[in-house]
């Protein structure tokens, strides 16, 4: 089964890791570069994204024109700031792979729909 | 632990329907474990069970309890499932390994367990899936036995078998480096159980008694799992609680608080034997909050009355467990057993500490009206008590409380 996981960043998270010094946060990065390796198996892609400061949220169900916003599309305090395919046999071997994630503190797990070809 | 209350389950039901239940429940989960086997698909066997259950229930009253009762709901759930399974590819495959019952394995039983109670799923669903599919229950006994509608109920089973089946929630037995969490959420299930039966804040006599369920469930899981302290830990705890429940209530049918009660009406022969179960436990020196839970019980449980109570025993039992399980109402227990250690001056300063904790809990204020009146504050009693009143729905506890306030003395 496919799963993609959205690792979701708190703006204490965040804080915290801009007050880190140079090389902490260089150790910080290195076990998340390492914990990729370790399950490189089982990843199928995925990206860090830039800060929520550059999204831009595009509205289609205002009626008429689309609405263009500046931010992403709930403003709160947790955002999402990257994601991670994976390919693996269940739920729980998820589970376990990310019980020793290194980075942000919330990953959510969600499976992917597999969609039939609509020609084959 | 001078205020627990509970409703009276099962009063109306006869002794026969009974009888068929536990029959069902015995071999429910056998016949499920099996099923998800040999389908591969949860969501199937959820369904067959359910059928070959709601079957049962109709059909042996009348013509009464065959003679293998599971090859009788193997052959129901089978003839049902074909038609499923025709629809699928490898029919054939399926089909010959549906020609004869399966003997379930006890890991069968174990997955199917831990698939119910996985932690992805809503606690109020891994409680029905454990219901359906590892006792037997329809349905509709759910519903009875939570107060809640027979739409609720399906529509959360339906919900936690479409996320079994699309978020891959897999049915095995955790990898040991899991197993310990895993084990927690499904002790905390039978645990609610215990409670919801014991505790039950309703009145429901009709309902099943799930108390019983919560025993059953406990004696598989630790058959199953027989080096787990905590599995044994919770058994003897539900059982210590079974042993005393027939001193609970006078013959007019009115609650009778652990400080009254005639304690020649307990099974001590039932007391012991789960003591000495605990005690087994405890050798592994893993303690948790199950067995000491259990081994608090088990302190009054062994106590010819209410002044010989190893009251010390009790506050050094609770303090372990406060450091293992921090809760607001565990220290509103442990500081009624400090009422007999540091007296009720000191026992009610440390209630008053948790008011802002537990001001909608009746447990609080009841014990706090009960201190109040033993330190001759009437009236501040008085008030505590009405208030406690107003917060439970139970009946039973309503009326101690009612007779609490009536004789205006604020003692139980």
């Amino acid at each position: 089964m496919k799963y993609v996981l959205l690792f979701v960043e708190t703006e204490q998270f965040e804080k915290d890791f801009e007050a880190m010094s140079q090389p902490d946060r260089d150790r910080a990065i290195a076990l998340v570069y390492k914990w990729m390796a370790d399950h490189a198996d089982k990843i199928r892609g995925g990206s860090k994204l830039q800060p929520a400061a550059t999204a831009t949220t595009v509205r289609l169900d205002a009626g008429g024109e689309p609405v263009i916003t500046d931010g992403p599309f709930v403003e709160g305090k947790e955002v999402v700031s990257g994601y991670t395919e994976v390919e693996v046999d269940d739920l729980d071997q998820v589970l376990n792979m990310v019980s020793t994630w290194p980075g942000c503190p919330t990953v959510e797990i969600r499976p992917i729909m597999e969609i039939r070809p609509l020609v084959s | 632990m001078t205020f627990t209350v509970e409703g009276r389950a099962e009063a109306d039901r006869t002794a026969s329907e009974r009888e068929l239940e536990q029959i069902v429940r015995e071999h429910a989960g056998r016949l499920a474990a099996a099923l998800v086997r040999i389908t591969g698909d949860f969501a199937t066997a959820e369904d067959l069970v359910q059928d070959a259950v709601l079957a049962a229930l109709q059909r042996w009253p009348i013509e009464g309890v065959p003679n293998r009762p599971d090859a009788w709901l193997f052959t129901v759930a089978r003839n049902r499932g074909l038609d499923a399974l025709r629809r699928q590819s490898n029919y054939r495959a399926k089909l010959a390994e549906l020609q004869r019952p399966v003997p379930s394995a006890s890991d069968d039983r174990l997955r199917l367990i831990f698939t119910c109670c996985h932690p992805a799923l809503p606690r109020a669903a891994q409680i029905a899936l454990t219901l359906r599919l590892v006792c037997g229950l329809t349905t509709a006994q759910i519903a009875r036995a939570f107060l809640v509608s027979e739409t609720t109920v399906a529509q959360r089973i339906t919900r936690a078998k479409r996320k079994i089946t699309e978020a891959g929630i897999p049915y095995r037995v955790p990898d040991p480096n899991e197993l310990g969490a895993r084990l927690r959420q499904v002790l905390a299930v039978i645990y609610l159980l215990l409670n919801e039966g014991y505790l039950s804040t309703a009145e429901r006599g009709q309902s099943r008694d799930l108390v019983d369920d919560a025993e059953w469930l406990a004696t598989q899981l630790h058959d199953l799992m027989p080096a787990e302290p905590e599995v044994a830990g919770l058994l003897a705890l539900i059982r210590l609680h079974r042993a005393r429940a027939d001193a609970r209530f006078d013959p007019d049918g009115n609650l009778v608080l652990l400080e009254h009660q005639d304690r020649s009406n307990w099974d001590h022969d039932a007391i012991a034997a789960a003591s000495h179960l605990l005690q087994r436990a405890a050798k592994q020196h893993q303690p948790g909050p199950y067995q000491l839970q259990a081994a608090i019980v088990a302190c009054h449980a062994d106590a010819p009355d209410w002044s010989t109570t190893d009251w010390e025993q009790i506050v050094l039992l609770y303090d372990m467990l406060l450091h293992l399980a921090p809760s607001p109402l565990t220290r509103l227990h442990r500081s009624i057993a400090r009422r007999y250690t540091a007296g009720p001056e000191a026992a009610l300063a440390e209630v008053d500490a948790l008011a802002a904790a537990l001001d909608r809990s009746h447990i609080y204020h009841a014990t706090r009206a009960d201190l109040l009146a033993t330190v001759g504050r009437a009236d501040e009693a008085r008030t505590a008590n009405r208030r406690a009143l107003e917060l439970t729905a139970n009946p039973a506890e309503q009326a101690v409380l009612r007779r609490r306030i009536d004789w205006g003395d604020g003692a139980g």
